[in-house]
């Protein structure tokens, strides 16, 4: 046996159990998911779609009367306790069941046949909604939007009953449930209605990587002024608002204020932000790799540009091969399948972390060129770790807090959470006067005067 | 380059641990770490979060595995039983022995009992260490009703504990009032309340006459001075804790209630010197205890005794006082000096947030106005700026009219400074 032997089971016989009112809700819920089977499977030969949507009516119901009744008979001290002894947050078997359940589905969305998904019944059963909001018929893409939404709003919720005792995040959640539903969705299918180039105010590239593509860039020009108007906003999110925002408030403007994949971790993902890996070996992949993404990116982009200038010349098929490649390796297989699809397995930004160009983008203004660190409290850190903990970036914050070090990290994408779990009031987010006060390495406890004091030496 | 000395520490908690990692910043002596708790150092205050299933072991360690090895820090797991300072050396429990040229004792405090009737029944435990809450974790298996005694720090994260798994929970607190011998009446009440609150049955002015036990030596009820009993199937024992010295006894050392030392934290036997809760200074700082068994104390102590070891002697002055806790969802911090009775000299003014959980006491000298401390509760403030304030005596309406530069809540949180203006100029 270890010496160090000391761990406590993973799924704890004793945790309390469930109240009626929990019950009713995951029964309810229960019954919804059902009736959506029914629906979209078949077995009801008269109007599947009212048993389909009765039934996800029935499961947001339900999923949102065991939502507030869990976290109201709970306060703020309350909201993670015994996360680690959940299956599902913690790894177990439900966990991975869900992982494989998700990464399954988008494998399925990205490269399951379009005949497939038509002729599933699912697709089907959007078809009412797509036509009676857009008047057009509804494809895999259009229910992906739509589930994604909908996640983004029902866990936003649960999220804001959470976090209700910190306006940060609740003002916060609100702000990416708005973006996610206006800029994500609603504003995209309205233009799409209206025969309009389907454009995503909130994605820019290089996030949206084949914004500034050469093709993209005519396809706009082709679409009159409004095309013109999409293109103009779109480089100057890009190469003015994005600097200028960074400046003055750090990343977190876009990855926790805008973002829709920002928004889905924060909401969605919320369960499982402990999950992140936070050992400094991950940090080092992490900086390899997004970086690489990001360099990646710039050069194929400039390389298609170079490439239309020349006509085709030298480069001709070598950039449609890259192209795929990144859009099936990056967009596709990075960003969907291991981004979501992994949640519950390695955490809820591993795409933010790992692979996002945008994240990396902002990640490298962040640190050289911006006024938001996270001060730590003088000498009050007691190394607890609940803030490396459920930082979702895999970030050793306590690392610095119990140096009473500052924390300006490239990849936070300030959430607050570390902050927000903070049992001693450590962390806190700020906009500094400049950006160039932000580092204070001092490797001596705060207040310690026999061997010298921050600022008083 | 001076010579090399092979230095000792006993203690891997947060005294030990600074004074390797300092002394490795400041110098290339070899340095070996002997304990018996654990392998690696983890932090002890996060014990109860580890019980609530906020974390795992691993989560708690303050460095990854990987770091003793990379600062030349040796680790060993064992229990020392003897030191012999004439030899300079140690005995292992593994019937081994080291040299050492300076040795470093911080081995930390253990839980009082004492000396109940029934203290030794199973089911009745201290919180202290790793295999206490082990311990505790079998303990509670199945269980429907604890009680807990005592009615401090660790009284009230163990009332938490059990209030998270659903178990009902008694408190029996011998004062009149929680913690009230170190928080102003206001201040206790409110604690008082919050802990209602979060539906613990809280019993005041009430002691612990002796615990109950059944056929098969397990604890099934308490017993007051009142002669009430309340049935329980769980007992902690959580009043107060004191030096962990007992296996020093006949070493030659100075101990009093803990090892004795001086400003430089030199026990009186040469090249051994104690820090964190098993030391007792003999002459502390004005205003201050001659024990200290809090977390930043042991590692300002760990950073002092690292200057002194490597060549720079330096007097151990933790500066002006500050502590932090939580009470359920009430986060408490403290500056200064502020005492559950103010002195004649000192007045205070003392603002509710009027929502059971927020609340800012500061104290200051009547004469001179100078401030001398601060209470928050529910509030954050900035370490830096009281510290600043205390240290160089601002006056009350000074620091009064700045507040906000103290404020550390974040952004969007409701503002409390306005309220407090206000409130005072009245
Ligand atoms: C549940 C709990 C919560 C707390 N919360 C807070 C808090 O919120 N804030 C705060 O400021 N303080 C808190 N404290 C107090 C704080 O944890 C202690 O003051 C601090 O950990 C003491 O550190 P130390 O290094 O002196 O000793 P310890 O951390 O006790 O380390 C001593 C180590 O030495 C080992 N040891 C002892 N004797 C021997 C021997 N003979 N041979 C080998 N090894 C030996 C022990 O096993 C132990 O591992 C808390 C304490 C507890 C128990
Ligand atoms: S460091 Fe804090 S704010 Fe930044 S990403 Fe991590 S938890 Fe969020
Ligand atoms: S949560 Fe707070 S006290 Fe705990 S390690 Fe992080 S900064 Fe320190």
């Amino acid at each position: 046996m270890s010496k160090e032997g000391f761990s406590i089971s993973l799924v704890n016989p004793h945790a309390p159990g469930l109240d009626w009112i929990q019950k009713i809700g995951i029964a309810v819920a229960s019954l919804g998911l059902l009736s959506m089977v029914v629906g979209a499977t078949g077995p009801a030969n008269q109007d599947p779609s009212f048993y389909f949507w009765t039934g996800v009516f029935a499961s947001i119901v339900g999923f949102l009367i065991y939502i507030v009744r869990t976290f109201s008979g709970k306060t703020e001290s309350g909201n993670n306790h015994h996360i680690f002894n959940s299956s599902l947050m913690a790894r177990g078997v439900a966990g991975w069941a869900f992982g494989i359940f998700l990464t399954a589905f988008y494998i399925l969305l990205y490269w399951g046949s379009d005949s497939f998904w038509n002729n599933s019944g699912l697709v089907s059963m959007f078809h009412p909604v797509s036509e009676g909001l857009f008047g057009f018929y509804a494809d895999k893409w259009f229910l992906y939007g739509f589930v994604y939404t909908i996640s983004v709003l029902v866990m936003g919720v649960r999220a804001i009953i959470k976090y209700r005792h910190s306006n940060y995040q609740v003002i916060r959640t609100c702000s990416v449930m708005f973006f996610q539903l206006g800029f994500a969705f609603l504003i995209p299918m309205f233009l799409k209605a209206m025969s309009q180039p389907e454009y995503y105010f909130s994605y820019f590239w290089p996030l949206d990587y084949d914004l500034l593509w050469p093709n993209s860039v005519d396809g706009m020009m082709n679409a009159g002024t409004i095309g013109l108007w999409m293109l103009i906003v779109s480089a100057l999110l890009t190469f003015v608002v994005t600097p200028i925002l960074t400046y003055f408030f750090g990343k977190r403007w876009y990855c926790s204020w805008v973002c829709g994949c920002g928004g889905l971790a924060n909401t969605a993902g919320d369960p499982f932000r402990q999950l992140s890996d936070k050992s400094l070996k991950a940090w080092k992949v992490e900086r390899w790799m997004i970086h690489s993404v990001l360099l990646f990116i710039t050069l194929l982009t400039i390389l298609l540009w170079v490439n239309s200038y020349l006509e085709g010349g030298i480069f001709g098929s070598v950039s449609h091969e890259l192209t795929k490649a990144y859009a099936f390796l990056i967009g596709q297989a990075f960003a969907g399948v291991i981004g979501v699809g992994f949640y519950p397995l390695l955490g809820t930004r591993i795409w933010c972390r790992f692979g996002c160009p945008m994240a990396a983008y902002l990640g490298l203004l962040q640190k050289y060129f911006s006024r938001f660190r996270i001060t730590t409290n003088g000498g009050q850190c007691i190394s607890c770790g609940n803030c490396s903990t459920y930082c979702e970036m895999g970030i050793d914050v306590k690392s610095y807090a119990q140096r009473g070090e500052n924390i300006v990290r490239a990849s936070c994408v300030g959430c607050g959470i570390c902050s927000t779990v903070c049992p001693r009031g450590v962390l806190n987010l700020e906009n500094g006067p400049t950006h160039t006060d932000r580092e204070n390495n001092n490797p001596i406890t705060f207040g310690n005067e026999g061997v010298g004091l921050r600022g008083f030496n | 380059m001076a010579t090399t000395k092979h230095i000792v520490i006993i203690g891997n908690g947060i005294a030990g641990i600074t004074a390797a990692r300092h002394i490795r910043k400041r110098s290339d002596h070899r340095i070996t770490v002997i304990s018996a708790e654990s392998d690696h150092f983890f932090s002890r205050t996060v014990l109860m979060y580890i019980y609530m299933g906020h974390m795992k072991y691993e989560h708690t360690k303050p460095y990854e595995d990987w770091f003793w090895e990379k600062n030349r820090i040796e680790l060993k797991r064992a229990y020392v039983q003897k030191v012999n300072p004439d030899s300079h050396s140690i005995e292992l429990d593994d019937g081994s022995s080291m040299n050492y040229d300076e040795l470093i004792i911080a081995t930390g405090s253990k839980p009082n009992k004492f000396g109940w009737k029934g203290q030794e029944l199973k089911g009745v435990q201290g919180l202290y260490g790793l295999q206490d809450l082990e311990l505790m974790e079998e303990s509670t298996k199945g269980i429907s009703k604890a009680v807990v005694v005592g009615g401090g720090l660790i009284g009230i994260e163990m009332a938490e504990m059990l209030r998270s798994r659903g178990f009902e929970v008694t408190m029996l607190v011998r004062e009149t009032s929680f913690w009230n011998t170190v928080l102003p009446k206001e201040e206790s009440e409110l604690i008082n309340r919050h802990i209602r609150s979060h539906k613990v049955d809280l019993r005041l002015a009430t002691e612990l006459d002796e615990i109950l036990g059944d056929e098969n030596g397990k604890v099934r009820a308490v017993r007051t001075r009142s002669g009430e009993e309340i049935p329980c199937q769980f007992v902690g024992l959580t009043v107060g804790v004191s030096p962990n010295v007992s296996f020093m006894k006949d070493a030659g050392i100075d101990i009093d209630k803990g090892i004795l030392v001086d400003g430089e934290l030199r026990t009186n036997v040469p090249n051994i010197y104690a820090l964190g809760d098993c030391a007792q200074l003999r002459n502390p700082k004005p205003n201050r205890k001659p024990i200290e068994a809090v977390w930043y104390a042991g590692k300002m102590m760990g950073e002092t005794v690292a200057a002194t070891i490597c060549g720079q002697p330096t007097d151990y002055d933790p500066g002006i006082w500050f502590n932090s806790a939580k009470f359920f969802d009430i986060e408490y911090q403290t500056y200064g000096t502020v005492l559950p009775e103010l002195k004649e000299n000192e007045d205070s003014i003392l603002w509710d947030g009027n929502d059971g959980k927020r609340c800012l006491r500061i104290v200051f000298d009547r004469n001179s106005k100078a401030v001398l401390g601060f209470n928050a509760f529910g509030i954050r403030l900035r370490h830096e700026v009281c510290d600043a304030w205390i240290r160089n005596g601002a006056t009350i309406s000074e620091v009064i009219s700045n507040l906000d530069k103290a404020n550390f809540d974040p952004e969007f949180f409701k503002k409390f400074e306005k309220e407090v203006q206000l409130q005072t100029t009245i």
